[in-house]
């Protein structure tokens, strides 16, 4: 089975009556979700803490996203690198991977996200496995954000070193998704969908999912983000799995319809995740700002980024300037780090033992 | 004679074990370890960055402690021996830890390949900690293939629910012949205390303590109550009446 049964469930499900009539229970995941909840966020602000505590402590993973490559076969909507907008192009050779790896890990991190275009040409899975032999040299924990892979693929990485996997599915309405997802291989709703449970499959250690807040109905979009992830925790229960929230930040792409993802409604789904899901790990971004991301940590959030950027190469070559969007929170890791001492808790640099 | 408890030769000064995951700063260890008196220590590998110019949490160690590193994020025996090598390799101490949990929902501990990874490194020279479901038979099996404790757990990791695994664990206490720690549930001192008046030989406290408003003084009474629990199972509690003693005894006639 795969988790598009459940999404086919839902085709033609009246969403409004059910979050308007949902009964008021912490793990009624309609209700959470649901205006109804809005007068309850202190109470529920005040139980996600307390679980979040329960479950992760007050301990702080970080970790810092490094794109290796912006090459992109791909007309999505929503994207910089989109393969019709005109930006320049770039992937990093392997001695620049080495550089950006040497830098990176010298600010004391130890987990890092790769990211590359949806290129089988320019960024095939066996250059991704020649940046992971390096990097391996750098980090304890390398995760990979890259376009979706067959099962094999995912287990000649795993082998290679990767132990993480980032995959959005961008948006959960099927209709949607094929109008943002305009031409190339991502147009491919369920070969997207499935990726994850390929990469559990194949044996990885952590998952992150999430959807792309902003191309549609936000409430049906956390919703389904958070079944998924109930249902990759509950198949596959030795796989770690967390959830991002990506809101939609300015890009040079055409997509410019932005739904109005206001902070009150990042906030719901922050404490609608973790009320319905206790164990998942929560991951927030710099496309948040510096006092939104502060003010949400107590909330639930379990995992940040520090010292991003979305350029190929641009822990590095400062110059270079083709973003995938704009972030919004551009802290480097020391002054996150006082951040997270000065509201009471650890910033954690490491927490796996990758095979060095 | 002095009540001591030995553990791969060594004598443990303090029946109060510390776990490490969840302090907001690995600095209050010291405090934490000092105060209350615990005298082990248990660190996960996956946390411990040698070549980091950051902190290390094992600077924040009292020298007289006893390191126990786990295998924290192994999911099966293979993978727990490799942490468990690492570990020895990197130099912390030949102590281990084994967890191994393949259900991240509800953290419980996959016995089997525990008991595999015990084996295996118990062989190697380990002194070999398992942190277990409470079962009768997986424990004695472990005490065979040569672990030095075993460490059932009281309710399920980050819980604070206490010791509901209590019938279980009270067999074991009574049917194994090495230590049997609580570990993982415990959320107040007075279900620490619960523990040891049952006779187990330790207690390991977490989250309890580190997520207290003030973990050094919430240890402190961690470390009191696994003493004061020590003392009232050393000094044989009374047994507690199930109902209030008849005022017309059924069997009087017979003492007449």
């Amino acid at each position: 089975m795969s988790f598009y049964k459940i999404i086919e469930k839902y085709k033609g499900f009246d969403f409004d009556s059910a979050f308007s009539s949902a009964d008021e229970r912490k793990d009624n995941l309609f209700w959470l979700l649901s205006k109804k909840a809005e007068p309850h966020f202190e109470e529920l602000a005040q139980v996600a803490h307390e679980t979040s505590l329960k479950n992760f402590g007050k301990a702080i993973l970080l970790y810092t996203p490094m794109y290796l490559s912006n090459y992109c076969i791909n007309k999505c909507a929503y994207c910089g690198f989109n393969i019709t907008n005109n930006i320049k192009r770039k992937k990093l050779s392997l001695d620049e991977v080495e550089k950006e790896a040497k830098f990176i890990s010298a600010t004391g991190l130890r987990h890092i996200l790769i990211l590359t275009g949806d290129s089988r040409g320019e960024s095939p899975v066996s250059y991704i496995k020649d940046c992971v032999r390096i990097l391996k040299k750098y980090f304890s924990s390398i995760s990979i954000e890259i376009y979706s892979l067959e099962k094999s693929e995912y287990k000649e990485l795993i082998d290679a070193g990767v132990d993480g996997l980032t995959i959005y599915q961008e948006v959960y309405d099927e209709d949607v998704y094929d109008r943002v997802h305009i031409a190339g291989p991502k147009k491919d709703y369920k070969f997207r969908l499935d990726a994850v449970e390929r990469a559990c499959q194949s044996g990885i250690r952590t998952v992150n999912i999430g959807a792309l807040l902003g191309l549609t109905d936000w409430r049906k979009e956390a919703f389904f983000t958070a079944l998924h992830a109930k249902y990759i925790q509950d198949k596959y229960p030795d796989v770690e799995v967390s959830i991002s929230i990506p809101r939609m930040r300015p890009h040079v792409g055409e997509f410019k319809q932005i739904e109005v993802v206001t902070d009150e409604n990042l906030v719901q789904i922050v404490l609608a995740i973790r009320n319905f899901l206790p164990r998942v790990g929560i991951t927030l971004s710099t496309r948040e700002n510096s006092d939104l991301r502060d003010n949400m940590l107590p909330l639930g959030i379990t995992k940040m980024s520090a010292g991003s950027t979305t350029a190929v190469g641009g822990h590095t070559i400062p110059e270079e300037e083709s973003l995938q969007f704009n972030i919004s929170d551009d802290r480097d890791v020391e002054e996150i780090r006082a951040m997270l001492r000065s509201k009471g808790y650890q910033p954690v640099f490491k927490d796996w033992v990758g095979e060095i | 004679m002095k009540d001591s408890l030995v553990i791969g030769g060594q004598e443990i000064e303090s029946r109060l074990f510390i776990g490490t995951g969840k302090f907001s700063e690995k600095r209050l260890i010291t405090d934490v370890m000092n105060k209350s008196g615990a005298s082990v220590i248990t660190v996960a590998l996956r946390r411990v960055d040698t070549d980091s110019k950051d902190d290390n949490i094992l600077d924040y160690v009292p020298k007289k402690c006893i390191i126990m590193p786990n295998t924290s994020g192994a999911r099966n025996a293979e993978e727990a021996i490799r942490i468990a090598r690492l570990a020895k390799a990197s130099g912390c101490s030949n102590w281990i830890k084994i967890e191994v949990i393949k259900d991240n929902k509800y953290l419980l501990p996959d016995n089997l390949e525990t008991l595999k990874a015990t084996e295996v490194l118990a062989k190697e020279g380990f002194i070999v900690l398992p942190y277990m479901c409470p079962d009768i038979s997986i424990a004695k099996e472990l005490q065979r293939v040569g672990a030095a404790a075993v460490m059932p757990l009281g309710a399920p990791i980050g819980t604070n629910r206490g010791l509901r695994t209590k019938e279980i664990v009270k067999i074991m206490v009574e049917e194994m012949d090495i230590p049997v720690i609580v570990d993982a549930g415990i959320g107040r001192p007075s279900e620490a205390a619960e523990c040891m008046e049952l006779g187990c030989d330790a207690v390991l406290v977490n989250t309890a303590v580190a997520i207290a408003n003030d973990p050094v003084q919430m240890a402190m009474a961690f470390g009191m109550a696994v003493k004061s629990g020590r003392h009232a199972y050393l000094s044989g509690l009374g047994r507690v009446a199930e109902s209030a003693s008849a005022s017309s005894p059924l069997t009087g006639f017979l003492r007449k």
